[in-house]
């Protein structure tokens, strides 16, 4: 039984299927990718997982429980589940330690003192403790994506779902956010990102998706589908990224 | 040179102003000061009217010994300070106009607005009558603020428990947005001692507050309800990721963004409430409308309203200042982005 189980999932929008049945699952201290064209689902699949979107059909269980229907307690699913999404959406009106602490205190009712430390030691793991007391209008794109990581992961999150995160990056930016990702692959940390990095891909993920118009087409190791794609749509999907200089 | 032509004019009318408010005035000593204020202040254009001309000599001479870029630079200065002198002198020759017409027809639009004995007689009513506004505009903004907060959140309740809430306060905005403030004002103050005899005894002002907070809360209502969903979605999905419930959201994500958006118009909504009160004098409140109305027929003259405008003047300009401050330090911020 695999720790993230993603079973026939389905999600519309008034009459426009987003997702048409996607199966995917994610074992413990397991890096899944998703890739995909734009508009293909990536965004909705992720924010499903956190509930964020409700699912019109299908089911999705962690660890075995099902988080999805009613009844769930939203809440503890999300303390479980931490997301960090493309535009980084910090909270403006917080400091850096602000928006890190936010949740620990409110959520998880940790003491304000252990919370500021723990915040502390996230944000020097990321190189960011000298930013504290800035606000995120005073950052860069790459800083405010770091601090966003650091947020979600105050929480302890047994998955972690990043969308896209590198995405709004300056290219020389993209480095240092990929190099905690990294990191946080190599300590273990269960996650189901959509990139379009492929040369990150390859190196952390086990297992890469293919998702095509609210399905997925097509599923293996990193270097099966980057170098051996069988379908067709894969393979003019991974030329368009070629040519775009992303690999 | 229309600038110098604009100075000449503009000092020609001021001394004119200045001899007819002199005059007026039976050649009072403050009135005299004043006139030779503000000729000496017509005088200014010509300042910059004279260096427009000196600067425009210094560009033929540069222009004859063949310097172009000076020459140009000479152009650029004495242009400047020509159409600063055409600024100067065009305010003048307004200011002296209003004053000339101030003066017209004899003295006689000075006496009918600014009669200072009318004044005299009726400072003293007339200010206490102003603290009856001033005291009803206080009380109805600091509920128009609860029942306006209490109406927006009804509006933004979710799903179907909300439904029925959400149609009352939209309903309620629909009306009291729709009705003049003075209809709402006549109804309730003359018709609740009516319809629930034990409000018989209420003083009228504490009607005329029901009425302004009817009114005024579904206008706060909707500034409220528009600040809040003026923040992108994408921040309550990233409160609700990190755990944080609908009510927890609101209030450490949504509202502290909110509040420091709708400080502004609501502010300005409160300007708007404290010059309604005016409209309490049709319901026979004793405010400083009725009371200058009282003392106007009784003078003959329009002196007391006058007045009447000039407390609210002094009174609304400070407020309308510190909004118009607001929204430049917060474009401020927004341009720092
Ligand atoms: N809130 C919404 N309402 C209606 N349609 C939506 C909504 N969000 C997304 N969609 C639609 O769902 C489809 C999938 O969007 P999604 O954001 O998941 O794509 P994506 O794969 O993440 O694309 P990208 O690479 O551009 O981020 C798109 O066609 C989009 O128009
Ligand atoms: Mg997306």
């Amino acid at each position: 039984m695999a720790f993230l189980e993603i079973d026939e999932v389905h999600k519309s929008y008034g009459h426009h299927e987003v997702l048409k049945g996607v199966s995917l699952n994610v074992e413990r201290h397991e890096v899944v990718c998703l890739i995909g064209a734009s508009g293909s689902g990536k965004s909705t699949l992720l924010r499903c997982v956190n509930a964020l979107e409700e699912i019109q059909g299908g089911e999705i269980r962690i660890d075995g429980d099902t988080v999805t229907g009613a009844g769930v307690d939203l809440n503890a699913l999300r303390r479980d589940v931490g997301i960090v999404f493309q535009s980084y959406n910090l909270f403006p009106h917080m400091s850096v330690l602000e928006n890190v602490m936010l949740a620990p205190i409110r959520v998880a009712g940790v003491a304000k003192g252990e919370a500021r430390e723990r915040a502390m030691t996230l944000l020097a793991s990321v190189g960011m403790q000298d930013y504290a007391k800035s606000y995120p209008d005073r950052l860069s794109g790459g800083q405010q994506q770091r601090v966003a990581i650091v947020r979600a992961l105050a929480m302890q999150p047994r998955v972690m779902l990043l969308d896209e995160i590198t995405a709004a990056l300056d290219p020389e930016l993209v480095g240092d956010v990929l190099e905690i990702v990294r990191e946080l692959a190599n300590g273990g940390l269960t996650m189901l990102l959509a990139t379009h990095e492929m040369g990150f891909a390859k190196e952390v993920a086990s297992q890469v998706c293919f998702l095509d118009n609210g399905s997925i087409l097509e599923r293996g190791t990193a270097e099966q589908i980057f170098e051996q794609p069988r379908e067709e749509r894969t393979q003019q999907f991974l030329s368009r990224v070629v040519k775009s200089g992303r690999l | 040179m229309v600038g110098l032509v604009l100075a000449l004019v503009g000092i020609a009318m001021m001394v004119a102003a200045a001899l007819r408010l002199r005059d007026y005035n039976g050649s009072g000593l403050v009135a005299t000061i004043v006139g030779a204020v503000l000729v000496v202040g017509s005088l200014y254009p010509l300042v910059p009217a004279f260096k427009a001309f000196a600067g425009d000599r210094k560009r033929s001479r540069l222009l004859r010994e063949d310097q172009l870029v000076p020459a140009r630079r000479a152009a650029a200065a004495a242009r400047e300070e020509a159409q600063i002198a055409m600024g100067y002198a065009a305010a003048a020759v307004i200011v002296a106009g209003l004053l000339l017409m101030a003066f017209a027809n004899g003295g006689g639009v000075a006496e009918t607005f600014f009669t200072k004995s009318a004044w005299d007689a009726s400072f003293n009513e007339m200010i206490h009558a102003f603290w009856t506004n001033i005291w009803v505009a206080c009380v109805s903004q600091v509920l128009v603020l609860i029942v306006g907060l209490l109406l927006a959140i009804m509006r933004m309740l979710p799903g179907r428990a909300g439904a029925p809430l959400r149609l009352i306060a939209l309903v309620y905005c629909d009306i009291f947005r729709a009705i003049p403030a003075i209809v709402t004002i006549l109804l309730i103050v003359f018709g609740t001692p009516l319809a629930f005899p034990t409000t018989a005894n209420w003083p009228p002002e504490w009607l005329g507050i029901v009425s302004l907070t009817m009114t005024y809360s579904a206008y706060v209502a909707e500034v409220y309800r528009a600040g809040l969903s003026s923040i992108h979605p994408s921040q309550s999905a990233a409160a609700r990721s990190l755990g944080l419930s609908y009510t927890q959201t609101l209030r450490t994500v949504l509202v502290p963004q909110a509040v420091r958006r709708v400080i502004p118009p609501l502010l300005n909504d409160f300007i708007s409430l404290q010059k309604d009160t005016a409209l309490l004098s049709t319901a026979s409140i004793a405010e400083v409308v009725l009371v200058s109305k009282l003392w106007e027929s009784n003078l003959f003259n329009l002196s007391p309203i006058t007045l009447a405008a000039a407390f609210f003047i002094v009174i609304t300009i400070p407020q309308a200042r510190f909004v118009d401050y607001l929204i430049e330090r917060d474009a401020a911020r927004r341009g720092a982005h």
